[in-house]
């Protein structure tokens, strides 16, 4: 699905990612811990094409094509989603149109026709009750005055909207409560499939609770340092970072 | 454009009024010809405004007066058959529709609602002697502004648009102005709109250019709303990228009267709108939008005067731009609380996105504020459209250029929202989206080119 070699970028000159190596099959859930100021978001800005962040070097290939060469929109089409960290406000554009907009594109790009208005409408609801989001929150503009809560769910909502191959969830539980946690997380568990993977980006282990991963990385200063299996994040909510920033350092 | 002086354009304006001055008030009713001379002198003494004086502090008006223009003083003959030429009609919506030709009435559509006059402006001091003797020219003498006085001395053609008492009109009136013919032409279009008491209208006016001719439009309209009337005036602007339009919107509202002003310009060379409100009666409303898409060299700006002379009225100002190319947007938004008008709530609004970095926007609210127990607010924002909101969008599949027009269209809908004709408000939209993806703005099946370049 996705192959991450010697991965480097950095933003206004300042390094961030400096040689990251990470190989996602298809069906498998990758959790991506660290502290804060590692290079999480960045990685997450990089695969999905942020302009603010430059890449210096190293390979991503994803469902066997180069994935750097594409502008942002060519690889969302391809199934590539991330639910962001924090969702951006747009007034006047209302969910209904954005949404729609989006499938299309998506279809468009995968050869098959737009949906029809009945269609579309239909697919909504049967999305919004999965996610179990308030069709109240579907009818305004996007994220406009949307609690923190509502918006991660919103991100949810559109994941399932957009069917994604790979989906990032970039810190989806901050700032979240354990019930609206609960919900995302089983929107999530309900639209995994072994066709789909994942990356969760998260500081702590709460949702690996309800999101188990198969693989857990930690990234230092750029680097991922340290693989495991699930154990390894309850390890880490056990001892925090330091242990790894000394065994690091100490290199 | 020409290197012309500005008190040689004034001087050569002049002497065409003195030279035609007998020809111009042929065939005139007295109440517009005792106008005239003390308008010529106004302007013969104080010239065209400066760039840079209270009025027009980022605009300079030889702009438009900077050209060489022919004048008319009375309708040409080869007017074009504006019935057959023209389909601008928005489907669906059912208007009674006038057509102006170079600023005279061409042709009429649909039976006007009984009492409800529709005429030039001669006609009108005819019919109603003492409602036009009452209004014309009281609230235009009353501005310090020697465009207005321009067009008070060669007043001829326009329209005169009376709705008695109580009269509700139940269909918008739709008057078309045509710009037309062989030659670079001035015109000066002269009405005055009077909605009694308790009346209600929608007004639509459509400017267009239908040739690719130098126009000057100057023109005056002077609105009068009697107690408890409501009236909404949309204008929609499509000039050619020669022309030049100067609209002075004059508005006198009394007591509990309800105004909804909303003027869109697509497109034009030198655009200059002056919408000014004497709030005159206690519990008037005035909503006031508009919402301007400059690009390549074209200028446009936007005046508002909101004069609140009497307690307890409110007033609303939402004005917008999106900019691009080298265009340049000016907002002056003035608002004046006179110090008996107590209980007063002004709100006003200016926001602007310039799409290319060349464009620029001036923007200048001023407020004075004679009372003490008024509630007045005003705002002035100039940006770029949000990065953010672009990487979100192309994020989940949409293409760069489809993302920036749903980011433009989202910035135009709080103004067109606004509008109270629903199947106006979609045209408008369209409209809107056509003009910013660089499309003709031109209504569907029109062969009118308003903008072509």
């Amino acid at each position: 699905m996705l192959t991450i070699k010697d991965l480097r970028a950095s933003i206004d000159g300042k390094p961030i990612l400096k040689g990251i190596n990470l190989h996602i099959n298809a069906g498998e859930i990758h959790a991506i811990m660290g502290p804060n100021g590692s290079g999480k978001s960045t990685l997450s800005s990089v695969l999905t094409g942020n302009s603010r962040f430059t890449v210096d070097g190293g390979e991503v290939t994803f469902l066997g094509k180069n994935l750097l060469e594409l502008p942002p929109e060519d690889r969302a089409r391809m199934g590539l989603f991330m639910s962001f960290q924090y969702p951006v406000e747009i007034p006047g554009v209302s969910m209904v149109n954005f949404m729609r907009a989006a499938v299309n594109e998506k279809r468009k790009f995968n050869g098959l026709p737009a949906l029809s208005a009945a269609e579309y409408l239909k697919m909504m609801r049967e999305k919004s009750q999965l996610v179990e989001i308030d069709s109240r929150l579907t009818s305004r503009s996007v994220n406009e005055g949307f609690s923190g809560g509502e918006k991660k769910r919103n991100e949810i909502f559109q994941m399932a909207m957009l069917e994604p191959r790979l989906s990032i969830l970039d810190e989806t539980d901050s700032g979240l409560d354990i019930d609206a946690l609960r919900i995302v997380a089983s929107g999530v568990n309900k639209l995994k499939t072994p066709e789909t993977s994942a990356i969760v980006i998260t500081h702590y282990q709460r949702l690996l609770d309800y999101i188990v991963p198969d693989v857990v990385h930690v990234l230092y200063n750029g680097q991922i340092v340290k693989t495991g299996g699930k154990e390894l994040a309850l390890e880490l909510e056990e001892k925090g970072y330091d242990w790894i920033k000394s065994e690091f350092d100490n290199k | 454009m020409e290197k012309v002086s500005s008190t040689a354009i004034k001087n050569k304006l002049t002497a065409l009024y003195r030279q035609y001055s007998d020809s111009i008030a042929a065939g005139m009713p007295a109440a517009i010809n005792r106008q005239r001379e003390s308008a010529i002198s106004q302007f013969d003494e104080k010239g065209l405004p400066e760039k840079g004086c209270e009025r027009y502090r980022f605009t300079d008006i030889m702009g438009a007066f900077g050209h060489t223009h022919g004048y008319a003083i009375g309708p040409q003959k080869e007017q074009v058959d504006s019935q057959k030429a023209f389909r601008c009609a928005v489907p669906g919506l059912d208007t009674y529709t006038i057509t102006v030709g170079n600023g005279w009435i061409d042709t009429q559509n649909g039976n006007l609602p009984a009492g409800v006059t529709v005429t030039g402006l001669a006609e009108g001091a005819q019919l109603h002697p003492d409602i036009f003797e009452a209004n014309y020219n009281r609230l235009a003498a009353t501005k310090n502004d020697t465009i207005i006085s321009l067009n008070t001395a060669f007043a001829r053609g326009g329209l005169f648009l009376y709705i008695p008492d109580n009269v509700v009109v139940d269909k918008p009136i739709q008057i078309v102005n045509v710009l037309s013919g062989g030659n670079p032409l001035m015109v000066n279009q002269r009405n005055l709109i009077v909605a009694g008491r308790g009346s209600q209208a929608k007004i639509v006016f459509c400017d267009h250019t239908l040739a690719e001719r130098q126009f000057l439009l100057n023109n005056v309209t002077e609105v009068v709303m009697l107690d408890g009337s409501q009236l909404d005036c949309y204008s929609i602007q499509n000039l050619n990228d020669h022309s030049s339009q100067i609209s002075s919107i004059l508005i006198e509202q009394n007591a509990g009267s309800q105004l909804l002003a909303n003027t869109l310009t697509l497109h034009g060379g030198f655009v200059r709108n002056n919408l000014e409100v004497l709030m005159n009666g206690q519990h008037a409303e005035a909503n006031i939008y508009g919402l301007s898409l400059p690009c390549g060299h074209q200028h446009i700006d936007n005046f508002t005067y909101i004069d609140h002379a009497v307690p307890n009225c409110t007033s609303y100002e939402l004005y917008k731009n999106v900019l691009n190319g080298d265009s340049v947007g000016a907002f002056g938004g003035y608002v004046l609380v006179r110090p008996d008008a107590q209980k007063t709530n002004a709100m006003q609004s200016n926001k602007n996105i310039c799409i290319s970095p060349s464009a620029r926007m001036y923007t200048k609210p001023q407020l004075e504020i004679y009372a003490d127990d008024v509630k007045c607010s005003h705002g002035a924002t100039v940006g770029q459209l949000d990065e953010n909101a672009l990487f979100y969008m192309r994020q989940r599949g949409i293409g760069e250029e489809e993302a920036k027009m749903m980011l433009m269209s989202a910035f135009a809908h709080e103004v067109v929202r606004t509008i109270r004709i629903p199947i106006l408000a979609d045209r408008y939209a369209e409209m809107i989206e056509n003009r910013l993806r660089g499309k003709q703005a031109a209504c569907g099946e029109c062969f009118m080119k308003c903008d072509k370049r």
